[in-house]
């Protein structure tokens, strides 16, 4: 019986080992160990076997068993990761064809940088807020310190409606309607739309984009002033971006200044794009001027503010290399396409 | 503003600095710097040279051969094409591997000069050349003693020898400093008011000329008389008289300032005029008092319709807003303007009358705006002068006179001056101005500041007293930008704004239209930029019709041209006109979209601010259909929490979109936009071909509806029950009328309904189209029974045969 069942062991293994594919493995299993497999019918020839005996060639049994179903079990997962392995082989693809892309529409410039403007303001505690851009006089110049006949009202070059009613010349205008509100603390950010009768050229045009900062508060200082813009810089242009601060004059602030950052380009060496001097010039500023807060309803001897107002056309141009204003409203899809 | 920087040293002796800082340094300190111009760039060994021999070049008949003394042993040989130099000429000479600063037909300089080296001309050996006052980088605007053609001969009393420097000989070792000088800086438009802020900048010693005084009266009313009648447009009004005019060239000195000013020497006496008004900033202007009827100045306005002629020829018409100078019985010039030719000033003068005045600087500038005349002179008027600066100015024109003996002064002056403006005070307020500053700068260090700005401190009263040509300043932050300019912007330290914390954030409606945007974007579509303003034309581009209420636009009264005239009332022409642009420009595909604002008066003429109204504007050709446009619209009103809030209505009546395909984009009644396949007929007028989309929609009322409020309404555990439906009807029922039905019928059961098939063709007939919905119900909270689900769907099929539609199968 012994020397039987270690034939069939034996036989069973060298079919096994000889196996190429699953269905002759699958085969050997019915051959072997299925109902009408050879060790089966050993299994039914118990009842020939003394039963003293068949304990232990039951276990006899088993062990072949076993033994053979450890190595179907074995060559299975040899061959199984011999076809995966086949099969892969022939799933190679050439993986530096392009990848598949959903056709994306693109954010304006001019956008892309306000979007980046407001979240370092908003990271500072601002509220972006709004105004209108059809205006009254009153609160495009006059609250500013600008009165009737001020020259400045020449220089803005402004389009008027009626005599009181104009196309906004900046976003000061936001101040003084949010000062007007008497609400305390105000730290805001006002972008939006103006408009200059400045004729269409690669740096001109009648209608362009400002944001305007404005803190007020009691103790605000100028000193301040300098360090938001610092920070601003920093955030904007790049960790190792300096500002300068240059005096300037606006009517509505006092002290003034214009500010110039260093060059994101050359980082202030001198190149082509701050036409050598390492600065490019980029905002307006200063602290509110005392009339313009007292004519807006607030004791400038109580509060202190600063102001600034940032062309962003201008920094849209300067960040993304653009060399001609009037691309930014020709909405040509290989332009926008870029960004 | 533009100074030599020799003409500031006249003021402060001490200023030496090279140029390169020195425009730093100013700007640093409030006078902003464009631009400088050093006059000896690229001229590099020129010396004068002193002809002493010349012989005819044996090769060439143009050319002759010069020995040239340049201050050394012996002279060098140097070849000329030059038609106009002789034996004995004193001429400014390039040595070799010397540099000149462009070529002497004076076209635009090259960056680098031209470098000279020795060289043969026709074979025989040049060491050198002879300069034009091109070559210099100059030209006989400047000095008008060099020949029209040939090189530059110093004038025979020139103090020069052979070798000396002949840039410094010509004055040309300076530089010119161009400065953008803010409105508010009226004193800086001069050279005084420059030498001002120079010294300040350095703490230098500032020396403005020194001017003797005369009596108030005297003399001069034997000679003239002044009568101002508008002293509202005249607040001052000088007059001084010079008798014996004896006319001639100015001195070499006052020359070259001119010169470096752009101004060209004409005579003494004009160039003294001229002198006077760049170091002062005071206009003046000069009568022949001869052609001064009754010897008269009446100051007054003009008659409306008044006819003058001006100094240059130019016939004008006068209006009662303009001030006049008239004599006893004529106009003779125009205020602060120009002169006029009646009272020009000829050589043949031999007594004059000079006027300084100040005149309102508003009326000036509204008055040379009306005319349509700027001058120097009325640029300076109207940004507002100290009208203490006419007396002085005068008496140093007088000076002038004196000085280069072109006349006899007249003892006294004519002096109007009803209201004198005096110096003002301010409180002298430090811890004040460090508050603002948010510095610690000593008492001391500002009050030495003012005192460099010429303002005096009583320490008695603790005021500081403000000269009167520092009109900008009235009040503490005046004062403490004077003391923060000086002590230098770039020194202030930085700090944080403390205080009360603020949120930073945006407002609903922005956050909606951020939403809008990444779905446009998601959806293909690029942000554009349009102007608010187009032609009124527009209109009748975009077919609405005469009577149509959105012709009722804002007009702009001063506008950059009719295209620029009116406010846009509808959002669609920048967009079709992008997409025109990119049609035109062969793109396959454009997709664009922008945010903007449309222009609605609530009357017309504005009294009071219109309504400005947010739309979304989308815009589309190439791939894509109908229906892609409707697909972003939906995703759009999905993202917002507005999924199926909305229907579609065919009867919009957009005459700008194809009848046929358009729709109104409802909530009820109430209109959120529209959407449609452009008019053939528009898509012509914008000169582009074939199908182009738009949609508008109204993003105040989309942000009203939005909601980002989300319940989570549990996963379905009980099954659902589905129904297909297929139906034949008309083609000119829309299937929204179909889904109306099914939504009003299916309550509460029908969780949803889906459109599978759309077809139209021959078997289904002319006219006819099938569709077919896949319906499906469910109860929250049992299964339903197939009776119950049987029961809905008759009630819609009743309901549909009613409207006509053929059930199938």
């Amino acid at each position: 019986m012994k020397e039987k069942l270690q034939a069939i062991q034996a036989d069973a293994i060298a079919k096994i080992e000889a196996a190429n594919d699953l269905d002759a493995l699958n085969e050997i299993k019915v051959n072997v160990l299925g109902k009408k497999g050879e060790l089966t019918q050993v299994l039914k020839s118990m009842k020939d076997v003394a039963p003293e005996d068949r304990p232990k060639v039951g276990q006899m049994v088993n062990d072949t068993r076993s033994a053979i179903e450890e190595k179907l079990e074995a060559v299975k997962k040899d061959i199984t990761k011999k076809q995966r392995e086949e099969k892969m082989k022939n799933e190679v693809i050439d993986v530096t064809l392009p990848g598949t892309m959903h056709m994306k529409g693109h954010r304006h410039p001019n956008q892309i940088a306000l979007e980046e403007l407001e979240r370092v303001f908003i990271g500072m505690g601002y509220e972006i807020v709004e105004g209108p851009e059809v205006e009254y006089d009153r609160y495009n110049f006059e609250l500013l310190n600008i009165p009737a006949n001020h020259p400045a009202k020449d220089e803005q070059d402004t389009f008027y409606i009626t005599k009181d009613i104009l196309l906004r010349t900046q976003t000061s205008p936001v101040q003084a309607r949010i000062m007007e509100t008497g609400r305390m603390p105000i730290r805001i950010l006002a972008p939006g739309r103006v408009f200059r009768s400045d004729e269409v050229d690669a740096t001109h045009s009648p209608s362009f984009h400002q944001v305007e900062g404005l803190v007020v508060d009691k103790n605000i200082t100028f000193a301040d002033l300098k360090g938001t813009l610092e920070q601003f810089a920093r955030e904007f242009f790049g960790p190792e971006t300096k500002i300068k601060l240059r005096p300037h004059h606006f009517p509505f602030t006092e002290p003034s200044a214009e500010v110039d950052v260093s060059c994101f380009k050359c980082g202030g060496k001198g190149c082509r794009m701050c036409k050598g001097s390492g600065w490019i010039e980029i905002l307006g500023c200063g602290m509110v001027h005392p009339k313009v807060l007292k004519d807006c309803g607030i004791d400038p001897e109580e509060y202190s503010g600063f102001t600034f107002g940032i062309g962003l056309e201008r920094v849209a141009l300067l960040k993304y290399e653009i060399d001609d204003m009037r691309l930014l409203y020709e909405n040509d899809m290989r332009f926008l396409k870029q960004f | 503003m533009n100074t030599p920087i020799s003409w500031l040293k006249a003021y402060v002796p001490d200023l030496d600095v090279p140029v390169e800082k020195f425009v730093e340094d100013i700007t640093m300190s409030g006078s902003h710097v464009e631009s400088y111009e050093k006059k000896d760039k690229n001229l590099e060994k020129i010396v004068v040279g002193k002809i002493e021999k010349i012989e005819r070049h044996p090769d060439a008949d143009k050319l002759i051969i010069c020995q040239v003394n340049i201050g050394a042993d012996a002279p060098i040989q140097i070849v000329t094409g030059a038609p106009n130099v002789k034996e004995g000429d004193m001429i400014p000479t390039v040595l070799d591997g010397g540099k000149v600063a462009g070529g002497h037909d004076g076209g635009p300089l090259p960056e680098n000069g031209i470098k000279i080296k020795k060289g043969k001309l026709r074979g025989v050996e040049s060491f050198g050349m002879m300069c034009a006052i091109e070559e210099l980088g100059s030209s006989r605007e400047l000095y008008p003693e060099a020949p029209e053609n040939g090189v530059y001969v110093f004038p025979a009393d020139a103090d020069v020898k052979p070798g000396d420097d002949a840039i410094e000989a010509l004055g040309l070792h300076d530089a010119v400093v161009e400065y953008e000088i803010t409105s508010n800086r009226v004193d800086c438009f001069s050279m005084v008011g420059m030498a001002r802020e120079a010294a300040a900048t350095y703490g230098l010693p500032f020396h403005p000329p020194v001017v003797p005084d005369t009596v108030k009266g005297g003399d001069v009313l034997n000679y003239a008389s002044v009568e101002v009648e508008a002293t509202d447009l005249c607040p001052r009004y000088c007059a001084r008289v010079v008798k014996n005019l004896k006319i001639g060239p100015s001195p070499k000195w006052m020359r070259e300032r001119l010169a470096a000013q752009g101004i060209r020497s004409i005579n003494n006496l004009v160039d003294i005029t001229n002198y006077v008004m760049e170091e002062y900033g005071q206009p003046m202007h000069a009568f022949d008092l001869d052609t001064v009827a009754g010897h008269k100045i009446v100051v007054k306005r003009a008659k409306d319709g008044d006819t003058f002629v001006t100094l240059d020829g130019q016939e004008r018409t006068m209006d009662s807003g303009v001030l006049m100078i008239c004599d006893g019985e004529k106009e003779i010039g125009i205020a602060g303007i120009m002169g006029g030719a009646n009272s020009m000033v000829t050589d043949s003068i031999s007594t004059l009358l000079f006027e300084a005045a100040c005149f309102d600087g508003t009326n000036i500038r509204l008055a040379s705006k009306r005319i349509g005349l700027r001058t120097d002179a009325s640029s300076k008027f109207e940004k507002g002068l100290d009208p203490n600066l006419a007396l002085e100015a005068i008496n140093r024109a007088c000076q002038l006179v004196e000085e280069l003996g072109c006349g006899e002064v007249v003892e006294g002056v004519i002096d109007i001056y009803p209201n004198p403006v005096d110096p003002w005070e301010l409180p002298f307020e430090p811890e004040k101005m460090n508050r603002l500053l948010g510095m610690n700068i000593p008492e001391s260090t500002m009050l030495e500041y003012f005192d460099r700005l010429g303002l005096t401190y009583n320490k008695e009263t603790n005021q500081l007293v403000i000269p009167t040509f520092r009109q900008d300043l009235h009040c503490m932050a005046d004062l403490a930008e004077e003391v923060a300019r000086l002590y230098g912007y770039d020194k202030l330290p930085s700090a944080l704004p403390c205080g009360e914390a603020t949120v930073g954030k945006k407002s609903f409606e922005m956050l909606v239209e951020d939403i809008v945007r990444d779905v446009c974007e998601n959806n293909g579509f690029s942000g554009g930029m349009t102007y608010s303003f187009e032609s009124p034309k527009v209109y009748d581009k975009l077919l609405i019709p005469e009577d149509s209420e959105l012709r009722k636009a804002i007009v702009i009264s001063n506008p950059l041209g009719e295209d620029f005239s009116i406010m846009r009332t509808v959002s669609l022409n920048g967009m079709i006109t992008s997409l025109a642009t990119n049609y035109n420009r062969r793109n396959k595909d454009a997709r664009l979209y922008e945010i903007g604002n449309i222009y609605i008066p609530k009357a017309l003429p504005l009294t009071e601010l219109p309504e400005e109204r947010k739309k979304l504007t989308l815009g589309m050709y190439g791939e894509g259909d109908f229906f892609t446009m409707k697909g972003v619209v939906e995703e759009l009103f999905q993202k917002l929490g507005l999924y199926q809030a909305f229907t579609y209505n065919p009867q919009g009546g957009y005459p700008f979109l194809h009848p046929g395909r358009q729709a109104a984009i409802q909530k009820g009644e109430d209109v959120i936009g529209y959407i449609g396949q452009l008019h053939p007929e528009v898509v012509d007028n914008y000169d582009m071909k074939g199908e182009a989309y738009v949609a508008v929609i109204d993003l105040p009322m989309l942000a009203s509806l939005a909601t980002f409020d989300r319940k989570y309404e549990g996963i379905a555990k009980f099954p659902a029950s589905t129904r297909d439906l297929s139906m034949v009807m008309d083609k000119s029922i829309f299937v929204g009328q179909i889904e109306e039905i099914i939504k009003k019928h299916g309550g509460k059961l029908l969780e949803s309904y889906n459109l599978f098939d759309v077809y139209e063709g021959e078997q289904v007939g002319a006219g006819k189209k099938s569709v077919a919905y896949s319906m499906t119900f469910r109860a929250k909270d049992r299964n339903l029974e197939a009776n119950e689900v049987n029961a809905i769907t008759d009630k819609i099929v009743e309901a549909l045969k009613k409207l006509g539609v053929e059930l199938r199968g």
